[in-house]
C-alpha cells in the first residue's frame, strides 16, 4: 500500500515567522513513518519558503537513516532559494546516527543519479554488428574446435570420456522414449484419421497405411523426433554448459588440463547421433502402430493387410533416408546446445537466454536442414 | 543488564533426510549483542542458521524470533518475521538481473511509500554507508567480490532490519576487505543497536566481532561450547575449543 493514509500517521507542528520557520517533529523517523513525512511536510515548506528552516529534534523518540533521509530532504528543499538549515536538541543517539551517514558531508551524494546515457541509433547498430560478427568468428571457431576434438578422440579412443558418452546415450535416448513413443503413437492416430475420412470416400481404406508410413518414415519421423530431443536435451546441454561456465568449472577443467570441447562435447554429440536415428526408428514403429489401430478399428481393415501394404509402400532407402536425416539432426541439436552454453555470460538470465535460443535455433535448423535434403533428394535422388 | 532474548531456539532437531545434524540445540540470542555461531566445517552451523530464518522448517524443536514462532509454518508469520531480518548470503546473492541501485532500492520500494527521488537519495546513503557511492548503474557481475558483499550487506540492511545474519562474511575476501566487513558489523551494531548473528570459523573477526560465541561440534551434534570468545580462548578446558581458538599453539605443542 503507497497511500500515505494507510501508514501511521505522523504528527509535526510549524511555528515561527515567514523569514524564520521551526518544524517540530514528533515520534518515530523510521521506514515506516518517512515516506509520509516527507510527502506532507516538504510540500508545506515548499509553500511557506522560509529564508531559514529549523528543525526540532526533541520529541522525537527514534531516528534512523530513513529519519535522516527526510532531513535531507529538507535541506534539499530549502538550498532550493538558498534558505538556512539547522537542527535542534539532537539527541545523543540520533547524533550518532546522523554522523554515521555523513549527514553533514552530504554534497557528493546528495546528488541525483547520472543516468546511464543511451546511445543513439547509430552507435547501437554498429555494437549489435560487431557482437554478431563475434558471435560468427565463435561458432565457426567452435566447429573447428569441436571437429578438431573429434579427430583426437578418432586418433586416441581412450581419450573418450565413454562412461560420460553412455550416460548421456541413456539420458537422451533410453530415457526419451516413452515421449517419443507416445507422441509417435498419437501422431499416426490422427493421420490415420484424417486421410481415412478422405481415403474413405474413394474406397481407398487400404492407402491409409501407405500415407501413415511414408510420411513418418521419410518426413515427420525424422522430424518430430528431433524436435522432442531439442526440447529435452538441447535445451539441457546448454544449461548444463552454461551453469558451469558461470560457475567457473569450465576454467578448471581447462587449467586442468582437459579440452573443454572434447571434455564436454563430444560425449554429448555421440550420444545425439547415435540416439536420434534409434528414436527414429521407434518413432517410424509407433506412428505405424497408431495408424494400425486406427485401420483396424474404423476401416475394417485386418492386421495383416495393413501389415502387408506398408511393407509394400516402404523401400529400404526411405528407411535409410530417415536414419540419416536424424543423425543429422542430432549433430545440430548437440552442436546448438553446447555453442549456446559456451556463449553464456554473467548471470542466471544469461542461462535462461541461452536454453531458449539453443531450442530456438535447433528447431530453426532442423527444418532448415530437412527442407536441404528435400532438395537434394529432388535432385540427386 | 538483564537484557531480553530476541531469538531463542529450544530443543532444535534438525535433518537431512534420515541423517541427523543437529541434536538437542538450545540457545538465546539477546537484543542488541553480536553473536557468532562457528565450528568447524560440516557441523551445521549454516544449517542451524537456515533453520533460524525459516528456510528449512526443524524436524522439531521451537525456535522464536523476536516474539514470533518461526518453527510454526504459518505465511503470516513468516512474513512478519522476514520484515525484522536481513539476511547476507554467503555469495551476496544480488540479482544478477538488476544493478546494484535497483537491487537495493527493491526492498525499499516494496515496503515503505518513499517517492521515487527520496529512493535514490536512500540508496545513495545505503551505498555510502558501504563505501560503494559511485557504482549504482553496475551490475553484480561487474563488481569484485568484496564489493558485492558490501553491496549485499547495504541490500540487507536497506529497511533497518532489528536483526541482520551474516552467512561466512569473510569468506572469499582478502584480510584487509575482511577486517573493514568486521569494523562496519561493529559499527552498524554500535549505531543502529542492530542484533547481528554471523556464521563463520574465521578467528581473527570472532575475536573482533563477537560478544559471545556458541561452538558447534561434527561428533556431538550439538553446543560444545558458550559464552565470551576471550574467555574460551583463554580457559576453555575442552581440548577442541582450545585447539579452534589456538590453532599455532596446539600445532608446536604437536611438533
Amino acid at each position: 500500500m503507497k497511500a500515505s493514509s494507510d501508514l501511521p500517521s505522523i504528527r509535526y507542528e510549524i511555528s515561527g515567522e515567514d523569514d524564520g520557520a521551526i518544524l517540530h517533529l514528533y515520534g518515530a523517523m523510521d521506514a515506516s513513518s518517512a515516506g509520509s513525512m516527507i510527502r506532507k511536510i516538504v510540500p508545506l515548506i515548499k509553500d511557506r519558503r522560509p529564508a531559514t528552516l529549523e528543525v526540532d529534534l526533541e520529541k522525537v523518540s527514534y531516528l534512523d537513516d530513513f529519519g535522516v533521509l527526510v532531513l535531507v530532504e529538507l535541506r534539499k528543499t530549502v538550498t532550493q532559494w538558498k534558505g538556512g538549515f539547522s537542527l535542534k536538541n539532537v539527541g545523543d543517539e540520533a547524533k550518532e546516527t546522523i554522523s554515521a551517514v555523513h549527514f553533514d558531508a552530504f554534497e557528493e551524494v546528495d546528488l541525483p543519479f547520472v543516468r546511464k546515457y543511451r546511445p543513439n541509433v547509430f552507435i547501437r547498430l554498429g555494437e549489435a554488428m560487431f557482437r554478431h560478427i563475434s558471435d560468427i568468428k565463435y561458432l565457426v571457431g567452435f566447429i573447428g574446435s569441436v571437429f578438431l576434438s573429434f579427430l583426437y578422440v578418432c586418433l586416441h579412443p581412450k581419450s573418450l570420456r565413454a562412461d560420460d558418452t553412455i550416460l548421456y546415450m541413456q539420458k537422451t535416448g533410453v530415457d526419451a522414449l516413452p515421449i517419443v513413443a507416445l507422441i509417435s503413437f498419437l501422431m499416426g492416430l490422427i493421420m490415420a484419421f484424417m486421410s481415412a475420412v478422405q481415403l474413405e470416400q474413394f474406397g481407398a481404406n487400404i492407402y491409409v497405411a501407405s500415407l501413415v508410413s511414408l510420411a513418418m518414415v521419410r518426413e515427420l519421423g525424422p522430424i518430430m523426433t528431433a524436435i522432442i530431443v531439442a526440447g529435452r536435451s538441447g535445451s539441457a546441454f546448454a544449461a548444463e554448459i552454461g551453469t558451469m561456465k558461470i560457475s567457473e568449472e569450465i576454467d578448471a577443467l581447462f587449467t586442468m588440463g582437459f579440452d573443454p570441447t572434447r571434455f564436454l562435447v563430444v560425449p554429448k554429440v555421440i550420444a545425439l547421433v547415435s540416439m536420434v536415428p534409434i528414436l527414429t526408428l521407434f518413432s517410424d514403429l509407433f506412428a505405424m502402430a497408431g495408424g494400425l489401430v486406427v485401420g483396424v478399428f474404423m476401416l475394417d481393415l485386418t492386421a495383416n493387410a495393413y501389415i502387408e501394404q506398408t511393407i509394400k509402400t516402404l523401400k529400404l532407402f526411405d528407411v535409410f533416408w530417415g536414419f540419416v536425416k536424424s543423425g543429422v539432426f542430432g549433430l545440430l541439436i548437440a552442436w546448438i546446445g553446447c555453442l549456446r552454453g559456451f556463449r553464456v555470460r554473467g548471470g542466471a538470465a544469461s542461462v535462461g537466454e541461452a536454453t531458449t535460443s539453443a531450442v530456438v535455433s535447433s528447431i530453426f535448423l532442423i527444418i532448415l536442414s530437412d527442407s536441404l535434403f528435400s532438395v537434394i533428394l529432388r535432385y540427386w535422388g | 543488564m538483564e537484557r531480553q532474548p530476541i531469538i531463542s531456539v529450544k530443543d532444535l532437531v534438525a535433518k537431512y533426510g534420515e541423517e541427523v545434524i543437529l541434536e538437542h540445540v538450545s540457545f538465546d540470542v539477546y537484543d542488541r549483542e553480536i553473536f557468532v555461531i562457528l565450528g568447524g566445517s560440516g557441523c551445521g552451523k549454516s544449517t542451524l542458521m537456515k533453520h533460524i530464518i525459516g528456510l528449512i522448517q526443524p524436524d522439531s524443536g521451537r525456535i522464536t524470533v523476536d516474539g514470533d514462532d518461526i518453527s510454526s509454518c504459518e505465511e503470516t508469520t513468516l512474513q512478519r518475521v522476514f520484515r525484522k531480518i536481513g539476511v547476507l548470503y554467503q555469495s551476496a546473492a544480488l540479482l544478477g538481473s538488476m544493478t546494484l541501485a535497483e537491487n537495493i532500492a527493491l526492498p525499499i520500494k516494496e515496503y515503505t511509500n518513499l517517492p521515487d527521488e527520496s529512493i535514490d537519495t536512500m540508496v545513495r546513503m545505503k551505498l555510502n554507508l558501504v563505501n560503494l557511492v559511485g557504482y549504482e548503474h553496475y551490475l553484480p557481475s561487474q563488481l569484485s567480490g568484496g564489493m558485492r558483499k558490501r553491496a549485499g550487506l547495504a541490500r540487507a540492511m536497506a529497511l533497518n532490519p532489528k536483526i541482520l545474519f551474516f552467512d561466512e562474511p569473510s569468506a572469499g575476501l582478502d584480510p584487509v576487505t575482511s577486517s573493514e566487513l568486521d569494523d562496519l558489523i561493529v559499527h552498524l551494531n554500535r549505531a543502529l543497536g542492530t542484533t547481528m548473528v554471523i556464521v563463520t570459523h574465521e578467528l581473527p573477526s570472532i575475536l573482533a566481532v563477537a560478544h559471545r560465541v556458541i561452538m558447534l561440534d561434527k561428533r556431538t551434534k550439538g553446543i560444545i561450547a558458550e559464552g565470551e570468545p576471550e574467555y574460551l580462548k583463554d580457559y576453555s578446558q575442552n581440548p577442541f575449543v582450545k585447539r579452534f581458538f589456538n590453532p599455532r599453539a596446539e600445532g608446536k605443542a604437536l611438533a
